[in-house]
């Protein structure tokens, strides 16, 4: 067994985790009967350390630091097969999403390496408006501490001429960095106002 | 100049179709010109934001890609088509957002644009089979691929999930196989054809990708497929660039073809598969145009070469 972990539910039941879970994600966690749908749905199941269903009990039940330090949150691709096969019309792909979420707002994510991604992603955007390829991905894996991944890649990438060796940068560039900074000033006064 | 097209649709390329993906782009230009429909490319297109901007907050994500929607319907567009299903969902998202009472105002001071939220957004394959229809295609094909067999891969995104897709069936979706009827394809029933292919997780955890897209590439080979048929720049990476990879993983040798829908398309309507990016491909697809060639009797020219 590789994870065996018992829970003290009555000093871990947080009820504001799953009003807000229910709040941003703008689904009734109640309606989730355990049917297995979509657990057994999921393509993901072999590499979670709780399956989907799993996690939709563990926020019934208030369990929010099980939950957001869980690694099925971050391996979860998004796929809909859960959401499409959900006979409470559930949209869990939405609820996993909220938890990514919240994850990185608290600081709690399992996968570091996902996360770092992410962030180098946005800066990607916010500095040239689109994504570079070519800049992004090698800074990735340096950072990740695995500078030769995906190396034998190269020269495929190359054959097909496919990789624009200097990043594009759009006119509006600029109205990216206003569309992030206008964001972030949002997010600070929401965060004041809680 | 004015062109005579008949009608015109805003076109949303997408970042990868600027690297990895430029085949899926150049096809499509291609065979729309074909097709007789003109593409406008939304002018200073940005990124959609993509999932990075989605987990930061789907409101960041909704500005960002609001961006591009705001840009189209100050041209008069009432719709805008983009091959990219990752795209796709960035920029319905953002009309989702626009469509909450409770969010709408929130996105409109951060995207700081005049947004109306009065624009459709539809993929490339919903847009050949909806509004071009599968006749329309059928018209135009001079060389069908008869005696090729091709497996439709969908994918996640492209019929799901059904409330925010609005297109096919969920489960069991027909408008690749359709399409690929039409141009004369034989087209056995592919069970993974919705089944996720790994997505990004090629670039952290290999053994996700090897397991998932491993199973598509051995049940495609399975059923004597020539080629497999996609429409995503994330699977086709997956199931094209990364086959040898997979081949290493698996202990097996594919050594399969996967073109983008609109490159097999394209072939049919007897475009130069140069022009299509056939050579981009990194599983070589030679062999199957080779056969192409042979079995379509009718082609009056050289075989096609793409080195």
């Amino acid at each position: 067994m590789e994870r065996l972990r018992v829970l003290a539910l009555n000093s871990t039941y947080d009820e504001s985790f799953i009003r807000q879970v229910e709040m941003e994600s703008g689904q009734q966690i109640s309606r989730c009967y355990q049917c297995g749908n979509c657990g057994a749905s999921c393509n993901y199941t072999c590499v979670y350390d709780y399956p989907v269903n799993q996690i939709m009990r563990l926020i019934q039940l208030g369990q929010k630091e099980v939950v957001l330090s869980s690694r099925a949150i971050w391996l979860c691709a998004a796929c809909t097969a859960c959401t499409t096969r959900c006979p409470c019309n559930i949209e869990v792909t939405k609820i996993m999403e909220t938890l990514r979420v919240m994850s990185l707002e608290e600081g709690t994510v399992s996968l570091k390496d996902v996360e770092l991604f992410y962030k180098e992603f946005l800066r990607s955007l916010k500095n040239f408006g689109r994504v570079f390829e070519a800049g992004l991905l090698p800074l990735v894996n340096l950072r990740i501490g695995r500078p030769f991944n995906d190396m034998e890649l190269a020269p495929l990438v190359f054959k097909g001429r496919k990789i624009h060796l200097f990043p594009s940068f759009i006119k509006g560039r600029k109205e990216i960095s206003a569309i992030f900074d206008r964001f972030e000033s949002w997010r600070r006064k929401k965060e004041d106002l809680s | 100049m004015k062109d005579n097209f008949s009608r015109t649709v805003a076109y949303y390329p997408g970042c990868s179709v600027e690297g990895t993906a430029k085949e899926f782009d150049e096809s499509t230009r291609e065979i729309f010109r074909v097709l007789n429909v003109a593409l406008r490319e939304i002018p200073d297109w940005n990124c959609c934001g993509s999932t990075p901007s989605h987990i930061y907050d789907p409101l960041l994500s909704a500005a960002i890609s609001g961006r591009n929607l705001a840009i189209a319907e100050r041209m008069g567009f009432y719709e805008v088509m983009t091959p990219c299903p990752g795209c796709l969902k960035a920029l319905k998202g953002s009309i989702e957002v626009f469509n909450n009472p409770l969010k709408r105002k929130d996105l409109l001071n951060i995207l700081d644009m005049p947004f109306y939220g009065r624009i459709k957004a539809v993929s490339v394959v919903q847009f050949l089979v909806e509004d071009v229809g599968i006749e329309e295609i059928e018209r135009c094909v001079l060389f069908p691929l008869e005696g090729i067999t091709i497996v439709p891969y969908y994918g996640c995104l492209l019929t799901r999930p059904p409330k925010s897709a609005q297109f096919d069936d969920p489960e069991q979706p027909t408008s690749l196989d359709r399409i690929l009827e039409a141009i004369g394809a034989t087209v056995p029933h592919f069970p993974f054809k919705t089944e996720c292919c790994g997505a990004t997780y090629g670039v952290v955890r290999k053994d996700i990708v090897g397991r998932l897209t491993g199973r598509i590439l051995e049940m495609a080979l399975d059923l004597g497929a020539d080629a497999i048929a996609v429409a995503c720049p994330l699977c086709q990476q997956n199931l094209d660039l990364r086959q040898e990879q997979i081949e290493r993983y698996r202990g097996r040798s594919f050594k399969i073809s996967v073109p983008y829908i609109t490159q097999l398309i394209g072939l049919s309507f007897g475009i130069d598969p140069k022009k299509l990016g056939w050579h981009r491909l990194a599983a070589d697809p030679q062999k199957l145009l080779t056969r192409f060639d042979k079995l379509s009797k009718k082609r009056p020219t050289e075989p096609p070469t793409i080195r």
